[in-house]
């Protein structure tokens, strides 16, 4: 009987109830909301590389060389050359492995020498391949493979040709050798899409006119002459290694580490991918923050609500005391108003984001390349909401309170 | 008095005091007071004399600060809290004098509530709903009111409902604290007539609190404040 006059008593204040129930589930979506951008920004950010065991580069932090080679931000300190490459991938423990060669740029998109193999074993988001979503693979000496979002944002299609720049602020182009587009990936949510990908061989081709990093004045080789020549790679910037077993990661690591050819480091993509998450962790605190700040608004809120209507509503305590009930069942039944708007709220809250997710979902994907999953609710959301609908029942305590004194001093007399 | 059974008091006051701690010139001492079984009592007095404050002692919102409340010779200031809420909800019926119901409640969930407090009440009545129903007839509420939400009845039948809810269970003491107040000269004779009625088919005594005394008439015996307390500087 109480739970069905608490829920005609809500009803009866259908107005203020609903106005409550739609700011709590405002503020309770913009929390989950908040929390579903960061997780999705966390997965997406780790989600950039998988199923790479290690990333091999010349000598320098683990950070940088993520960043530079994963993430195509900074440069790297020096390159590896092919000789040690060579060795790395002929150690046994070695199942696969990606060379990668950058420095140079096309509109301010990083260009990204490397072979087939990287098409084949360039994981993302838990293991998705990339691929082609029009054209073809590198065929010719002079075919580039572009990112979504170099085709979208420089309006290219297969078949344009296009001009690589020298270094990453040259005002130098390799103009004598014209590139063309020969096919455009499908979008990833990750640099790749950012990126200009050309062969090894070709990296080589464009500087051949070219020594420690300027143009040789007055000569210019002819493109026939260059397609003959060996166009072996000498140097790469880095490199990424697949392993036969997980077991021999650390045993190889240690190796190409202490190297005796060359100076190298070998990170752990995952090790790094989590350091990098850390240092750009003050952005995930601040949404954390943001997030906790709006649930402790939301109760505020809803206690002010509950505050607000106590007055006019001393009377009707009025009434359950004469016919018996104790100043606890007052407190109960504020408590349990509480629990009720707090779950109401939860359930229009969730119905809300999922609803704003799927039309939003694509959207976000394609601005920002962190892909939202529309899925249940996990564990963690339940406990929250569990703790919410606690915290809501707890606070509505100091109304509650309130209201027990009220009950206890009103008796007959009810001062409105 | 013929009513009254002179041997069980269903109230009985001694040496009663009691003042508000925010409000220190009000004093309330009473002596003695007592209210026999059965009896129709009204108790009169003006404005700020005490009368709400006496009905809140007796019904047990209140405690005295020293004296004994009794209610069917049983001493109920004694009594904890939680226990002299139970006590009122299974001995006494409560008359305000207007907005008396919970007005998102239908009708009949208002008169059902006071048996959701006290299982003594409940267990007086075998069809809780049929009895409820039946108040309702003898209080010459429409049949279909039953069903209707407390706000959209009139002052008037709202009052009578809120006899209907003191009633049922049949309660031994009724406390009515100006329920007429709000109520025409007409309407006020009609629901005072159908009230002593019911409270004397359910056996209860009743005390009722006005400042009307062209009401004496219709009761049994009548307190004024004056007479009871003693005034307290």
């Amino acid at each position: 009987m109480l739970l069905k006059l608490t829920f005609n008593s809500l009803y009866a204040r259908l107005l203020t109830v609903g106005m409550t129930v739609f700011a709590i589930s405002l503020s309770l979506m913009l929390y989950m909301s908040v929390e579903k951008l960061r997780t999705s920004a966390y997965t997406s950010f780790t989600d950039t590389i998988s199923q790479t065991d290690l990333i091999v580069g010349a000598r320098t932090s683990s950070v940088q060389l993520l960043l530079y080679s994963v993430f195509r931000i900074g440069n790297a300190t020096n390159n590896i050359t092919w000789e040690s490459y060579e060795d790395v991938i002929n150690k046994k423990e070695v199942a696969w492995s990606v060379p990668i060669s950058l420095g140079d740029s096309h509109k301010g998109f990083r260009v990204m020498g490397t072979n087939s193999e990287f098409f084949k074993r360039y994981k993302f988001r838990g293991g998705q391949s990339i691929e082609l979503e029009e054209g073809n693979k590198l065929d010719d000496l002079y075919d580039v493979i572009i990112g979504a979002g170099v085709a979208e944002k420089l309006n290219y299609s297969v078949g344009t040709p296009l001009i690589v720049s020298h270094g990453l602020q040259s005002f130098s182009d390799h103009d004598d050798q014209p590139f063309k587009v020969s096919g455009i990936l499908a979008k990833t949510g990750t640099p790749v899409d950012n990126t200009v990908i050309v062969s090894l061989e070709a990296i080589e081709a464009i500087h051949v006119d070219w020594s420690t990093g300027a143009k040789i004045p007055g000569q210019i080789t002819p493109v026939e002459e260059i397609r003959q020549m060996d166009l072996s790679p000498k140097n790469i910037t880095a490199a990424l290694i697949g392993v036969n077993s997980k077991l021999q990661i650390f045993q190889l690591q240690r190796w190409i580490n202490e190297y005796p050819e060359e100076s190298l480091s070998s990170i752990l993509p995952g090790v790094a991918l989590q350091e990098l998450w850390r240092i750009v962790g003050v952005i995930e605190n601040l949404l954390l923050g943001i997030s906790v700040t709006v649930i402790f608004t939301t109760l505020i809120g809803m206690t002010a609500i509950i505050f607000s209507s106590l007055n006019e509503r001393r009377r009707e305590m009025a009434i359950w005391r004469a016919m018996g009930a104790s100043p606890k069942v007052v407190i109960g039944l504020l408590m349990l108003e509480a629990f009720i708007i707090s779950v109401m709220s939860i359930i229009v809250s969730t119905v809300m984001l999922f609803l704003t997710l799927y039309v939003l979902q694509p959207w976000i994907d394609n601005t920002y390349g962190i892909l939202v999953n529309i899925e249940m609710l996990a564990v963690k959301d339940i406990y929250i909401f569990m703790l919410f609908i606690i915290a809501a029942s707890l606070v509505s305590l100091i109304p509650a309170i309130r209201a027990y004194w009220f009950s206890i001093n009103d008796g007959m007399t009810i001062k409105i | 008095m013929e009513k009254s059974n002179l041997n069980e008091k269903t109230i009985q006051i001694n040496s009663v005091k009691f003042h508000w701690s925010n409000k220190s010139k009000f004093k309330l001492h009473i002596p003695e007071l007592s209210v026999d079984k059965g009896e129709k009592v009204l108790l009169l007095g003006e404005s700020g004399s005490g009368k709400t404050t006496l009905l809140s002692l007796i019904c047990g919102f209140l405690t005295p600060l020293s004296g004994k409340i009794q209610l069917n010779e049983k001493l109920i200031n004694d009594l904890s809290a939680t226990k002299r809420d139970q006590y009122r909800s299974d001995n006494i019926g409560i008359i305000f004098q207007q907005f008396n119901l919970l007005p998102y409640a239908n009708v009949i969930d208002n008169i059902l509530l006071p048996l959701y407090f006290s299982k003594l009440r409940s267990a007086n009545i075998s069809n809780q709903r049929e009895t409820a129903i039946s108040i309702c007839k003898s209080l010459r509420l429409p049949e279909d009111v039953v069903n209707m939400k407390a706000s959209e009845l009139s002052v008037g039948q709202q009052q009578r409902v809120a006899v209907a809810r003191a009633l049922i269970g049949n309660p031994s003491l009724v406390i009515a604290d100006e329920p007429t107040s709000s109520l025409d000269t007409d309407a006020q004779t009609i629901f005072l007539d159908l009230m002593f009625s019911q409270v004397a088919s359910s056996n209860s005594t009743l005390l009722m609190v006005s400042h009307d005394k062209s009401l004496s008439s219709n009761f049994d015996r009548v307190i004024d404040m004056k007479n009871v307390s003693v005034k307290e500087q």
